[in-house]
């Protein structure tokens, strides 16, 4: 009897230590539950080092600010400091015929908290401004703008931003827009004419009515906190391991390389959720994000992009055993991509191809795009399960890559 | 016949990368329950054997067999068997001394119940028992090491590899490591073996397996290595004023292989088992000495490797010495970090052409007085006199009198020996013409316009360290400061250093040595020992000597003298 259940589990074991090369550790202390003397000893190792591993979290000044210090001053500096937002932006107004259909449409930039109207004579002394700096763009409305809003092709207005800042150039842009069609709509409301109006435009507001960057930056910014966490400071202290020492001692024991490795995705992945709980905490009760998606879908995802972050960390631990040299490396192959390259900042649809593509390889792309639907936008299903699979095959990568290249030597 | 092996090296290779060849057709057998000590210099390939005893290493070709286990097919359960003690211990020094012995014990799989007795007889013996609630890292050198090692004991291994235990450890504590030692091997049977560059410190095992460059060089108990020398060691007694000469002219004869300035006088070995015939000043008198393991190692390698060629040392003429008044003058000198002084009011003088060793552990205040002296550092409270110069006056203008090496030699290891050179006497401020004729002195002198091109991060140890000596000395500095200049160097090469120190001390130049390595103390004129910021002795080492001197141990060496002054400090404090 005994003997068919333990060769059941064994062929179990097999066939999943196939695909999940680290779980199989996890599985053996599992089954060895069954036998008694084995059970202390394997699982009191793995208990060890994980009550180790966080001693010297909490006697470590570096692993805290990390952990914890580091994500507040990004919350606080995303959060407060950092706007994507363009508000009163100096816009020259030149309006070459005056007609009340100018004078109405006009009036509405006055009372907008978007734009200053710098009201400008000609087409030439506009110029001059926006080369100046002073105006940041132009708008003009030409001599036949009445008679043209009447025709059939629409009046037309036309917008001069300055391309330097192009970020604000588009947001201007995309407040003028609004602002027109908006014009248009009340207008055709009143005059009861028919109106073409071109429905993807409203496009940039939708799911944050209130322009507000801060709610799409602060979501973002959580998938570079768990990146801190997960990839550079899991490298950091594994390398420090070699860099002391440390490492040699503990491969000398019968410690098994599985239980090194779980020793330290356990406690980085706790801390990692830690560090998750306390940036939620503060995105929705100190920066008033909504969040209108599930917290607990949220939490899986967050679950999946530490493993690969974690993954991420210690491969790069396992090619360069120096905490200098690890820490390089995790910065430029993990930090700045999901800082760049993930969506969080720059719109990855405006990046140029090339980039677009290699965005695909940068998990953080992946839980950005999780992070800021389940945040703004709810439980879409349809963004939400791709976006983590991504994720589950990259996580399975990672970590697979690094037990295949962990052995129990030094060299 | 000895006794059944515990660890069984055949034919064992390991290169790493290709052309660097750690170790070559290595076999040795290592005894059960007997201390065997693997001693060699640095880069000998110690450390390459221990990992690989210790399964942390694959050969390359051969096999290494513990216990019957294979050490690349069985690495797991000889793991289970072993303690590994790496350099620098191998301890999380962010936890206290507790939760190292409990992590240890749990990674070792030593039962609960078992633990209390096992910590009780662990923590007393090592006397860490006051101080388990401290964190590994504020542990002195020697509590640290006594820690690593109750580290690697918890889990009752039956074969312990400690990788250079003593390294950076004061004397007491290294004492009392073999004192732990052999309790263990005497009570549990316990295999050790341990590797060292102490030639002094492999006396103290029951077997040594000698390695050089890869290769073993011999094995077996360390009286068998006394008694091939025997007849080749002599002493010869003679007054101070005379033995650097008497030193240089006995190197000189053919029939000798080594000399060497030792205690009251010169200690010789010869090519065979035989004195030869010198013509011998009446106040000169030769005896037999007892051989040691050094003289084997360097008598072997002498007679192994080429001659060293007897270039002599010579400076350019200088201006006239001067008085003989005290070329370094130190006078209640201090030096506090916050509230901690680690220097605590010394005094002491050295005269011209004097060879001064600093004397003691690490943390006994040597490098600080060191750099004051050097004024890299500012001093405290007290007067510091160089070459006539008060440093708390003119700290630069004495740097411009003293050449200095420090322990990593401060060459710049992308840049070739002669553009080495070229930019020490550029920052010494060398003129053109002057320039160049240093440069050609120094070249020639240390041997060196073979490697003029080559890097200097490519030289081997010993002609780093010619060249790091040669960049101190091309200003014709009147000081010379050396720190630590001979740790990890192979005997041959430390030999061949103090030849050049004594040749520079007779031309008048005042060296100053720090050293941890009592066996080198013994090439100074005088010295001090420091301990905590204080000196506990001054004088000439026979004096230093005689602070130990009973009627059990009429012939102290200067490590028993050490441990004496260092106990009679702490009876006198408690």
């Amino acid at each position: 009897m005994r003997r068919i259940e333990q060769r059941g589990t064994d062929s179990k074991c097999a066939v999943e230590n196939r695909f999940f090369p680290v779980l199989r550790d996890l599985i053996t202390v599992y089954d060895q539950k069954t036998f008694h003397h084995r059970k202390t000893t394997l699982s009191r190792r793995l208990a060890a080092l994980i009550r180790k591993e966080f001693i010297q979290i909490v006697r470590d000044p570096s692993s805290i600010a990390i952990a914890f210090v580091l994500p507040v001053v990004l919350l606080l500096l995303f959060g407060y400091g950092v706007s994507l937002d363009a508000r009163h932006v100096p816009l020259a107004l030149v309006v070459e015929y005056p007609s009340t259909e100018a004078e109405s449409f006009t009036r509405g930039f006055y009372h907008s908290d978007y734009f200053v109207p710098v009201p400008t004579a000609s087409m030439e002394t506009a110029e001059a401004l926006l080369m100046s700096g002073e105006v940041l763009g132009i708008l003009r409305l030409r001599e036949d703008f009445a008679r043209r809003l009447k025709g059939e092709k629409g009046a037309p207005i036309q917008l001069i931003v300055n391309g330097i800042d192009a970020n604000t150039a588009r947001l201007v842009e995309g407040y003028v827009t609004g602002t027109w069609f908006q014009w248009l709509q009340k207008r055709s409301g009143m005059t009861r004419t028919a109106l073409s109006l071109p429905v993807e435009l409203e496009h940039r507001i939708w799911y944050n009515a209130a322009v507000k960057s801060r709610n799409f930056l602060v979501p973002g910014l959580i998938a570079v906190i768990m990146t801190l966490i997960g990839a550079l400071l899991t490298s950091l202290v594994v390398a420090r391991e070699w860099e002391r020492g440390t490492m040699e001692a503990l491969m000398s024991t019968p410690v098994t390389m599985g239980e090194i490795l779980l020793g330290k995705l356990i406690p980085y992945f706790l801390l990692g959720t830690g560090g998750l709980l306390l940036s939620v905490a503060m995105a929705t009760e100190l920066f008033e994000v909504p969040m209108r998606g599930s917290f607990w879908l949220l939490w899986l995802g967050s679950s999946v992009f530490l493993l690969v972050s974690l993954g991420m960390g210690l491969l790069i631990s396992t090619v360069s055993k120096n905490q200098f040299v690890a820490g390089q490396i995790a910065i430029i192959v993990t930090f700045l991509p999901a800082f760049i390259l993930s969506g969080f900042i720059f719109e990855i649809h405006d990046m140029p191809t090339v980039i677009q593509w290699i965005t695909h390889l940068v998990p953080a792309r992946y839980y950005v795009a999780i992070l800021q639907t389940v945040f703004l936008a709810g439980d879409i299903h349809s963004v939400i399960w791709p976006n983590l699979l991504a994720l589950v095959i990259m996580a399975a990568f990672f970590l697979g890559r690094t037990r295949q290249l962990s052995h129990k030597r030094l060299e | 016949m000895r006794a059944e092996p515990a660890v069984h090296i055949q034919g064992v290779h390991k290169s790493f990368g290709g052309s660097c060849t750690a170790l070559e057709n290595f076999s040795a057998v290592l005894a059960k329950s007997a201390v065997t000590g693997l001693v060699g210099p640095d880069g000998a390939g110690k450390t390459t054997l221990i990992r690989l005893i210790a399964g942390l290493l694959e050969p390359d070709r051969g096999r290494i067999q513990v216990f019957d286990l294979d050490t690349t097919t069985d690495t797991s359960r000889i793991q289970r068997q072993l303690g590994y003690m790496p350099q620098r211990f191998g301890l999380y020094e962010d936890m206290t001394v507790e939760e190292n012995l409990d992590l240890y014990a749990d990674l070792q799989g030593l039962e609960r119940e078992a633990r209390k007795d096992r910590y009780r007889a662990l923590l007393q013996m090592t006397g860490l028992a006051p101080f388990t609630r401290r964190l590994a890292g504020h542990l002195s050198g020697g509590m640290k090491q006594k820690l690593g090692l109750a580290c690697v004991l918890v889990g009752n291994p039956r074969l312990l590899l400690l990788d250079e235990p003593t390294v950076g450890v004061d004397p007491v504590s290294r004492r009392e490591l073999w004192q732990i030692l052999y309790s263990q091997v005497r009570s549990g049977g316990l295999t050790v073996l341990l590797s060292t560059a102490y030639l002094d410190e492999a006396e103290r095992c029951q077997e040594v397996i000698l390695i050089h460059r890869g290769r073993p060089m011999g094995q077996g108990p360390p009286d068998d290595f006394r008694r091939r020398m025997e007849g080749r060691v002599y002493q010869v007694r003679a007054p101070a004023s005379l033995r650097r000469r008497l030193q240089k002219n006995l190197y000189a004869v053919p029939e000798i292989v080594d000399s060497v300035v030792q205690a009251e006088g010169v200690r010789i070995i010869t090519r065979t088992p035989a004195l030869p015939t010198l013509e011998i000043p009446a106040l000169i008198d030769i005896s037999p000495a007892t051989p040691n393991l050094e003289d084997y190692f360097v008598g072997t390698l002498a007679q192994l490797s080429p001659r060293p060629e007897k270039r002599a040392l010579t400076l350019p003429a200088r201006r006239a010495a001067g008085k003989d008044e005290p070329v370094i003058v130190v006078e209640h000198l201090k030096r506090r970090f916050g509230n901690f002084y680690a220097v605590k009011d010394i005094s002491f003088e050295v005269g011209r052409g004097e060879v001064f060793g600093l004397l003691g552990a690490n943390g006994a205040g040597k490098t600080t007085t060191f750099r004051m002296l050097c004024g890299l550092l500012p001093v405290s409270e007290g007067k510091a006199r160089v070459a006539g110069v008060d440093l708390r006056r003119a700290p630069a203008k004495a740097r411009a009198r003293l050449g200095y090496m420090a322990q990593k030699f401060s060459l710049y290891g992308q840049l070739s020996v002669e553009e080495n050179l070229t930019f020490f006497s550029g920052v010494y401020g060398l003129k053109r013409p002057v320039r160049k004729q240093r440069l050609d002195w120094a070249l020639n002198t240390f041997d060196l316009t073979p490697f003029v091109a080559h890097k200097a991060v490519d030289l081997p140890l010993g002609y780093k360290q010619r060249l790091a000596m040669a960049c101190a000395l091309l200003h014709q500095p009147d000081i010379l400061f050396l720190d630590e200049p001979t740790s990890g160097v192979d005997p041959l090469a430390r030999r061949e250093f103090w030849r050049r120190i004594n040749a520079l001390a007779e031309q008048k130049v005042t060296v100053m040595v720090t050293t941890h390595f009592m066996e080198e103390a013994e090439y100074c004129d005088r010295l001090v020992i420091m301990q905590a910021g204080t000196i506990l002795a001054e004088g000439t080492p026979a004096e230093i000597r005689r602070h130990a001197e009973t009627a059990d141990n009429p012939t102290p060496t200067l490590e028993d003298a050490f441990i004496r002054l260092i106990g009679a400090t702490v009876q006198t404090s408690s």
